[in-house]
């Protein structure tokens, strides 16, 4: 890939860069932090993630509900000896702000940053806000760039001294509308200057085909390293919720089936007639048929020509991503050494 | 246009309480198009107000008068005398009326009696629908004529994004996706590819952000005499 790179060979010369670079089948996570000052919370949740994937993206403000900052849970994350990828979004901070928190980032030693518009405040615990969206994703993707690779600031003005050099992340939707447009979209945050993609959970798998196929049509697949999204289903009940009320997500009614039937034995019982513990039963199949799809969803993904890695989203239910790497038989994580000098 | 609504009735029955004598102002011109200051709703407020008063046992002397364009001094010129003996004007101009009648009649308290929503246009007979955002550097030639920065909830250059669905906004199933209009749009012209060039950081010193704006046509100035 034809891209600026500093005296080693890498653009960032992050673990997930590398682990890209050298042709392996990547593995990230998702940690959301906590709505508290609870750095306990963040080494909690590292442990259930340690060995289990290259790098962990945390988000930011997630869903517009105030948590620990990104970078900061970043920086937790990285002294437990995990590699983070901060999100980064366009909703409440303008271009003075990320890039000030882009070098904040990068001398904490953060190396990943996905770059993302952010959802609305209004879905949030604060829908009274003020939004920002100085800038959209691509522009933000095209300042981090640039920082980067021209040491320039947003306003043209030279930046003097270390420069913040991340490996850049996108998001793409394949699924939201208008579902033609998905892929040239991507190609313009290829053109922005993304490194990796990272998609919306992918339950489809012969749609993602399709949108895969255009992105190969259009080269994009060569020039950015993607990394479809997935993640294990709790309940019959949560997936129909996401496919109803998630835009951009398509979930198949044959894999809400084979939850549904995971819940068989408890069937036709109301909740008020189910024990606690026969609750806590249903919950358990519910949850290891969710892992299960997700492992078998993973495996069909990786078939895929084009398809560079995984992104796992657990959220709230980190447990769930040893069983998925190891089932997928993505585990142990490669260990790669830096490229020769 | 400017479209306005009227504020809540007890919103306004609180604002004037303290005075005696109230002078309603309506406006002639975009609150009478989309029927909320105009010299009906002025009446009509001004009836209800009296009424409501009358009831409480504080009887109050409420008038009304409409200015074609409260937004224009010489049309509150001709009311001058009128504002001089209340002691509050109850605008329903837009809150640039209630301004110039503010920087009118320095002696006056003025409350309004809208809120200045947006501008916009009547979709529909009682529909008024958002339209601009006067963000002072149109570029509704790049966008098939559809504003994003006033129809897209997050105010996207390089939309849309990814909470698009079935032709409406993350944010409300009644808010159609701007982006997905604008798509459409293009298409139809046969202009699609115009959305793969990447549109840079907007100037958003032009809008708002510049702090208040002015416009200053040295062309039309009349010449100080010196």
């Amino acid at each position: 890939m034809a891209q600026l790179t500093s005296s080693d060979g890498y653009l960032s010369g992050s673990n997930l860069e590398r682990v890209l670079r050298a042709g392996h089948f990547a593995v990230t996570a998702e940690l959301g932090p906590p709505q508290s000052a609870d750095a306990e919370v963040i080494r909690r949740k590292a442990a259930l993630l340690r060995g289990f994937c290259d790098a962990v993206n945390i988000t930011d403000n997630q869903t517009a509900i105030v948590r620990m900052s990104s970078i900061g849970a970043g920086a937790i994350l990285a002294r437990e000896g995990l590699e983070p990828v901060i999100q980064v979004t366009c909703r409440d901070r303008n271009r003075l702000a990320i890039q000030s928190d882009l070098l904040g980032a990068y001398a904490l030693g953060i190396r990943n940053v996905l770059c993302l518009t952010g959802d609305h405040q209004t879905f949030g615990n604060h829908p009274e806000a003020k939004n920002v969206f100085d800038l959209d994703s691509v522009q933000l993707i095209q300042m981090v760039k640039t920082l980067r690779d021209e040491r320039t600031f947003q306003c043209g003005e030279p930046l003097r001294g270390t420069e913040p050099r991340f490996f850049i992340g996108a998001a793409e939707s394949p699924f939201a509308d208008p579902v033609e447009f998905r892929p040239y979209r991507l190609a313009k945050k290829i053109k922005a200057g993304a490194n990796f993609i990272q998609t919306q959970l992918v339950f489809d798998v012969a749609a993602f085909e399709l949108f895969m196929e255009k992105v190969r049509s259009l080269g994009l697949h060569q020039q950015a390293y993607i990394l479809a999204g997935v993640g294990p289903l709790k309940s019959p009940a949560m997936a129909k919720y996401m496919k109803e009320n998630v835009p951009g997500i398509l979930i198949p009614d044959e894999l809400i089936q084979k939850l549904e039937e995971a819940g068989k034995p408890w069937a036709g019982k109301s909740k008020d007639e189910l024990t606690k513990e026969e609750k806590k039963a249903r919950s358990e199949a519910w949850k290891q048929k969710g892992i299960e799809i997700c492992v078998e969803l993973i495996q069909r993904i990786m078939q895929i020509e084009g398809v560079a890695g995984v992104h796992i989203m657990a959220i709230e239910w980190e447990e769930a991503v040893e069983p998925i790497v190891k089932g997928a038989g993505l585990y142990p994580r490669p260990v790669v050494e830096p490229l020769p000098a | 246009m400017i479209i306005a609504e009227q504020k809540p009735f007890e919103e306004i029955k609180r604002s004037i309480a303290p005075a005696h004598k109230v002078l309603v102002v309506g406006c002639g011109t975009c609150v009478t198009v989309c029927f909320a200051g105009g010299a009906r709703e002025a009446a009509i407020l001004a009836a209800s107000l009296r009424m409501a008063f009358k009831l409480n046992g504080d009887p109050k002397e409420i008038t009304e008068v409409t200015v074609q364009r409260q937004c224009e001094w010489e049309y509150l010129d001709a009311v001058a005398e009128q504002v001089g003996k209340a002691e509050v004007v109850l605008s329903l101009g837009c809150g640039v009326g209630v301004q110039a009648i503010a920087e009118r009649f320095p002696r006056t308290w003025v409350v309004p009696g809208l809120n200045t929503s947006f501008l916009g246009m009547p979709a529909e007979q009682g529909v008024w629908v958002e339209r601009c955002a006067a963000c002072g550097d149109c570029i509704l030639g790049l966008t098939a004529g559809i504003c994003p920065i006033a129809r897209c909830s997050k105010s996207l250059l390089n939309g849309p994004c990814g909470g698009s669905q079935d032709g409406h906004c993350e944010v409300n199933a009644d808010i159609p996706c701007g982006w997905q209009l604008i798509y459409d749009r293009l298409k139809a012209l046969g202009k699609v590819e115009m959305l793969y060039e990447i549109r840079p950081p907007k100037n958003w010193r032009a809008s708002r952000d510049g702090g208040p704006r002015k416009i200053v046509r040295p062309d039309l100035r009349l010449i100080e005499e010196e």
